[in-house]
C-alpha cells in the first residue's frame, strides 16, 4: 500500500534517525525511517517522499550510490546527504553528484531543520515548474557562462586573475526570507565546498549556509549586501554578487562545477 | 670453520706453486753450476793425472823401456776412480794399457776417445783442454765417465832417440789417453738435489703456516665478524654494530656495513613514524566518524530539550551549556580530521598575543603539572594577516617543546612579543625568480640555510659550471659549483635556456664588474655583482618600500637545550630528540607553518642552559 511521507530517512545509526525525526516533528512532518539501504530502495518504490535525507557511509551502498538509484527511480526527490567524516571533498562530490545539500554530523537542530526547509521547498518549486509553462517564473536561470556548484552558488570567471560568486536565484527562492548576511572578511581563505556565507532568518531559526563554488583567496567582497539585502533577491547574477576570489586551482575544480550553459536545453 | 678456510687454501696452494716454480728454477741453476764447478775440477785432475803420466813415462818412452811403461800405467790404472789409461798410436792401435787385453787392438777413429780430433777429414794437432775432455755413458746401466785424452807431441829426442821409433816429420806421435768415473760428483750432486727438496718442502711448510696465521688474523676475525653481524641484522637487529677497527679493505667494508646498518635503521625508524603518523590518520577519521554520530544525538537532543524548556530559565542554562561543550567537542573532532588531512590555511586578522594568551591556556595544567614558570613581555602588537589556529598550533607545540626540555625539575619558559622594523636587505628573502623567457631559477634540491636557493649557470670561455646563490636579498652564502677566476668574460645563464642574465647597461658600482640581473615575477628584478666576493645587490622595488615591521616572538626556556651537531637538523621532519615520545614532526611542521607566513624562525641553543626560538613574522 502506498504511503505518503515528507521525509524518508537512512542511517545505520538509531541516534541519527530518532533527532531528524524528533527535529521533523517540531515543524509537523511526517517521516519514514530505516537503517538499510535496500529496504529503503524499496520504499522509494511503494511510498512517495517529499525529501530524503541520507547518511553517505553506509555497508552495501553509499550515499552516491544511493543517489544515483534515486536519480533512477524518483528523479524529482530532493536528497540531502550527511556524513560523520565530514569533509569539503565529501560536500562537493555530493552536490556535484546531484544532492541539494551536504550537513555535516554533528548537526544541530537549527542546522538541520534549515536544510529540511530549504529541500521541501526546492521539491515544491521543481513540482510547480513540471506543471507550469514558463521555468522563469519561477525563477532566473544562471547566465549560460556561468558555473555552478549544484543549484546553489555560482561562479563566474572574469579575468584570468579572478573570478566572481554568488547564489543563484533557486538557491534564494528555496531558503525564503532572510534578514541577516553573514559573509567571511576580505584576505580569507577559503575551500570549495566549505562555507561561504550564512543567510540567517529573522528569529534565528533557520541558518542557511552557502558553500563556496570555488577554493582561494577573498579579494573583495559586496558589502552592499549587508546594508541593501533586497540586492541579492533582485540581481542575483550581477550586482548581487557575493566575493571576487583569486583562485587556487581552478582547473581541477571546475571538474566539480555545472556550467550552466546546460541548464537551456 | 674449516682449519683452513677457503680463502687460505687457495692462497697457500697459489704460494705454494711459486714457491716450488722458483726454487726448481733456482735448483736447477745452481746444481747445474756446482756440476760444471765439480766436473771441470775432475777434468782438471785427470789432466793433471794425464800431464803427470806423460811426464813420468817420458825418459822410459826415450829409452825404449815398454815393461817400465806399462808397469806405470798398469799402476795407476789400478786407482779405483780410473777406468782406463792407455795410450794410443796415430793409427789408433791401443799400444800401452792398463787393461792388458785391450793392448794390440784398434780404435775406429769415431770411438768416443778419437772423435774429438777426428770429427774432421784431417785430424786436428792443437786442442784446448775443453775439446780434449770428453763426458759419456759407457752404457746406460753405469755412472758417467770423463774421458781426457793427451796428445803426445813429436820433438827433436823422440827422433834422434836410439830406437827410432818416430821419424821428424810427424807432429802428433799418439795420445794418453785417460778415463775417470764421475761417481762421485754424481752422488754429492744427487745429495745437493735432496737437500733442495727438503729446504723446498720446509719452506712451503713454512709459508703456508704462516699464511694461516695471517689469514686468521686478517681474513678470517673480521669476515667472521662480518658473517655474525649479517646473521643479526637479518633477524632484524638493527641496532648491531661491527667491533672490527682497521684500516684495511675489511676495515673499511666493517665502516661502511655499520654505515649502512644505522642508515637502515634511521629509515625503518622514519618509516615506522610514517606509519605512524598515516595510522594516526586513519584513526582520527575512523574516530571522527565513529564520535558525531552520537554527538549528533547529544547536539540535537539539548536543543531540541533547549526549544521545549523556553519558560525553565535553571533548566535553559544548563542546556545550554551541555549544547555549548558538544559544540567545543565538534570542534575538536574537525581539528582531529583537519589534522588527519592537512586543512587549508585560513587567513584573518590576529593579535599574536591574542593567540598566544589562548595558547597557554590550553596547556597550562601541563604546566602547572611540570613546575614550569611562564613569564610573559607582551608589546602592544599590530593586527597581522594569519592562519589563527596554525599559530596557536606553533606556539602550542613551542610551549610543549620547552616543558619536555625543562623535565621533571621544573623551571621557567619566558615568552616575549615585540615589534622590530627591518630594512629588507639582508632578510627579505627571494621566493621567486625566473630568467627572461619565464624559467623558474628556484632550486628545492639546494637549500641555503634551508631556504630553495636560486640556480645559475656561469660560462666562460674555458669554464661552465653551476652557482647557487642566496636567496636571501643581501646575503651572499653562495655555493659555487666552479670558482670564478677571471670575473671579465664569465657570465650568469639561465640553466635551462642558456639566456643571459647580465645587465649590458650597468657596471657594478663598487668594482666596476659586470652585473646580473634576476626577474622576480611582480617585483621587479635583483641585480648584483658578477664578482667572487664582491657584496653589491639591489633590488629597487623592495628597497623602495623601505622598513618592514616585523613581529618577533621569543620563547625561552632553561631546559636541557640541544647539542650543536643536532641543532641544524631539528627542523627536519622525523628528527627527535624525544626518542619514542615524539614523532619527529612538531617543528618541521612549524617550519612549514611559518614559511607559509612568509616568515622565519630560528633557533639558539645551549646544553643544559636553554633553548631560544624566536619566529618573526612580517605586518600585513
Amino acid at each position: 500500500m502506498s504511503r505518503n511521507f515528507d521525509i524518508l530517512i537512512i542511517d545505520d545509526e538509531q541516534v541519527i534517525l530518532d533527532s531528524v525525526v524528533k527535529t521533523a516533528k517540531l515543524y509537523g512532518l511526517t517521516c519514514d525511517t530505516t537503517s538499510d539501504v535496500k529496504v529503503a530502495l524499496k520504499k522509494l518504490e511503494q511510498n512517495s517522499y517529499r525529501l530524503i535525507i541520507s547518511d553517505i557511509m553506509m555497508p552495501v551502498l553509499n550515499g552516491f550510490e544511493l543517489l544515483k538509484e534515486i536519480e533512477f527511480r524518483k528523479p524529482d526527490t530532493p536528497v540531502v546527504l550527511t556524513t560523520g567524516y565530514s569533509s569539503v571533498e565529501h560536500a562537493v562530490k555530493s552536490l556535484y553528484s546531484g544532492a541539494i545539500g551536504f550537513i555535516p554530523k554533528p548537526f544541530s537542530i537549527e542546522e538541520l531543520s534549515s536544510i529540511i526547509h530549504r529541500g521541501l521547498k526546492y521539491g515544491d518549486i521543481t513540482k510547480s515548474m513540471q506543471n507550469a509553462l514558463d521555468q522563469s517564473v519561477f525563477y532566473v536561470p544562471c547566465p549560460a557562462k556561468y558555473y555552478r556548484l549544484g543549484y546553489s552558488c555560482w561562479l563566474n570567471i572574469d579575468s584570468d586573475e579572478y573570478v566572481t560568486i554568488g547564489a543563484t536565484d533557486f538557491y534564494l527562492k528555496t531558503i525564503g526570507n532572510f534578514n541577516k548576511i553573514e559573509m567571511q572578511e576580505v584576505n580569507e581563505s577559503i575551500s570549495q565546498g566549505s562555507i561561504c556565507t550564512r543567510f540567517i532568518s529573522e528569529d534565528e531559526e533557520f541558518y542557511h549556509h552557502l558553500l563556496s563554488s570555488i577554493s582561494g583567496r577573498i579579494i573583495e567582497r559586496n558589502d552592499q549586501l549587508l546594508t541593501n539585502m533586497s540586492l541579492i533577491e533582485k540581481d542575483p547574477y550581477f550586482n548581487g554578487w557575493l566575493y571576487k576570489i583569486i583562485p587556487d586551482e581552478l582547473d581541477q575544480e571546475i571538474e566539480y562545477l555545472i556550467p550552466c550553459s546546460s541548464d537551456r536545453i | 670453520m674449516k682449519l683452513i678456510s677457503k680463502i687460505g687454501l687457495k692462497l697457500i696452494i697459489a704460494v705454494s706453486l711459486t714457491t716450488v716454480l722458483i726454487l726448481s728454477i733456482y735448483a736447477y741453476l745452481n746444481i747445474a753450476a756446482q756440476e760444471d764447478v765439480l766436473i771441470e775440477e775432475v777434468e782438471r785432475h785427470a789432466n793433471q793425472l794425464s800431464e803427470t803420466i806423460k811426464k813420468s813415462t817420458r825418459f822410459d818412452m826415450l829409452a825404449n823401456r815398454r815393461e817400465h811403461i806399462y808397469n806405470i800405467i798398469n799402476t795407476i790404472g789400478e786407482e779405483p776412480n780410473i777406468r782406463s789409461v792407455r795410450v794410443l798410436n796415430k793409427l789408433g792401435e791401443v799400444i800401452y794399457s792398463a787393461d792388458s787385453l785391450e793392448i794390440g787392438t784398434m780404435l775406429d777413429k769415431n770411438a768416443e776417445a778419437c772423435y774429438v780430433c777426428h770429427a774432421e777429414n784431417q785430424p786436428l794437432e792443437k786442442l784446448s783442454i775443453g775439446d780434449r775432455t770428453r763426458i759419456y755413458k759407457p752404457d746406460i746401466a753405469s755412472s758417467r765417465q770423463l774421458g781426457i785424452i793427451n796428445p803426445i807431441y813429436n820433438e827433436p829426442s823422440c827422433w834422434e832417440a836410439e830406437c827410432h821409433a818416430h821419424s821428424s816429420q810427424q807432429s802428433v806421435l799418439g795420445v794418453l789417453d785417460i778415463t775417470v768415473g764421475l761417481q762421485p760428483v754424481e752422488k754429492q750432486i744427487a745429495s745437493s738435489q735432496i737437500r733442495v727438496l727438503i729446504f723446498a718442502v720446509v719452506s712451503i711448510v713454512l709459508i703456508s703456516f704462516i699464511i694461516l696465521m695471517i689469514i686468521r688474523r686478517i681474513v678470517d676475525k673480521p669476515v667472521k665478524e662480518l658473517v655474525k653481524a649479517t646473521n643479526t641484522i637479518a633477524v632484524g637487529n638493527l641496532n648491531y654494530r661491527i667491533e672490527y677497527k682497521s684500516s684495511d679493505e675489511l676495515g673499511k667494508l666493517g665502516e661502511s656495513f655499520n654505515n649502512m646498518t644505522k642508515k637502515l635503521s634511521d629509515m625503518r625508524q622514519q618509516l615506522l613514524q610514517s606509519e605512524k603518523m598515516a595510522s594516526l590518520g586513519q584513526l582520527a577519521a575512523g574516530v571522527a566518524h565513529e564520535i558525531n554520530n552520537p554527538l549528533t544525538g547529544v547536539l540535537t537532543y539539548s536543543s531540541f530539550l533547549l526549544k521545549r524548556t523556553k519558560d525553565n530559565p535553571e533548566l535553559q542554562e544548563d542546556l545550554n551549556v551541555i549544547v555549548r561543550e558538544t559544540k567545543r567537542s565538534r570542534e575538536i573532532v574537525k581539528g582531529l580530521l583537519d589534522f588527519a588531512r592537512q586543512s587549508t590555511p585560513k587567513r584573518n586578522r590576529v593579535n599574536i598575543n591574542e593567540v598566544i594568551e589562548r595558547s597557554v591556556t590550553v596547556i597550562n595544567n601541563q604546566l602547572k603539572l611540570n613546575r614550569v614558570e611562564l613569564k610573559t613581555e607582551f608589546a602592544d602588537l599590530p593586527e597581522t594577516t594569519a592562519d589563527y589556529n596554525q599559530l596557536q598550533q606553533v606556539f602550542i607545540n613551542l610551549l610543549v617543546n620547552g616543558v619536555d626540555a625543562i623535565g621533571s625539575g621544573g623551571g621557567t619558559i619566558n615568552i616575549k612579543t615585540y615589534v622590530i622594523s627591518l630594512s629588507p636587505y639582508g632578510i627579505k628573502q627571494i621566493k621567486q625568480a625566473s630568467c627572461p623567457n619565464g624559467h623558474s631559477l628556484i632550486d628545492n634540491d639546494y637549500r641555503i640555510e634551508g631556504m630553495p636557493s636560486l640556480k645559475v649557470k656561469v660560462k666562460s670561455a674555458n669554464v661552465e659550471g653551476i652557482i647557487n646563490l642566496d636567496p636571501v636579498y643581501g646575503k651572499f652564502r653562495h655555493y659555487y659549483g666552479v670558482s670564478i677566476k677571471d670575473d671579465s668574460d664569465s657570465y650568469f645563464h639561465c640553466p635551462e635556456c642558456d639566456v643571459l642574465l647580465i645587465d649590458k647597461n650597468m657596471r657594478c658600482p663598487e668594482c666596476d664588474s659586470p652585473v646580473y640581473s634576476i626577474n622576480i615575477p611582480n617585483q621587479g628584478e635583483v641585480r648584483g655583482c658578477m664578482k667572487q666576493g664582491c657584496k653589491w645587490q639591489k633590488w629597487e622595488s623592495i628597497d623602495q618600500r623601505g622598513k618592514q615591521s616585523y613581529i618577533e616572538v621569543k620563547v625561552i626556556d632553561n631546559g636541557s637545550g640541544i647539542p650543536k651537531d643536532k641543532l641544524y637538523k631539528i627542523f627536519d621532519p622525523f628528527f627527535t630528540t624525544k626518542g619514542q615520545k615524539g614523532t619527529g614532526l612538531g617543528l618541521s611542521v612549524i617550519w612549514g607553518i611559518i614559511d607559509n607566513h612568509n616568515g622565519r624562525i630560528f633557533v639558539e641553543s645551549q646544553v643544559n642552559k636553554g633553548t631560544t626560538f624566536t619566529i618573526r613574522l612580517p605586518v600585513i
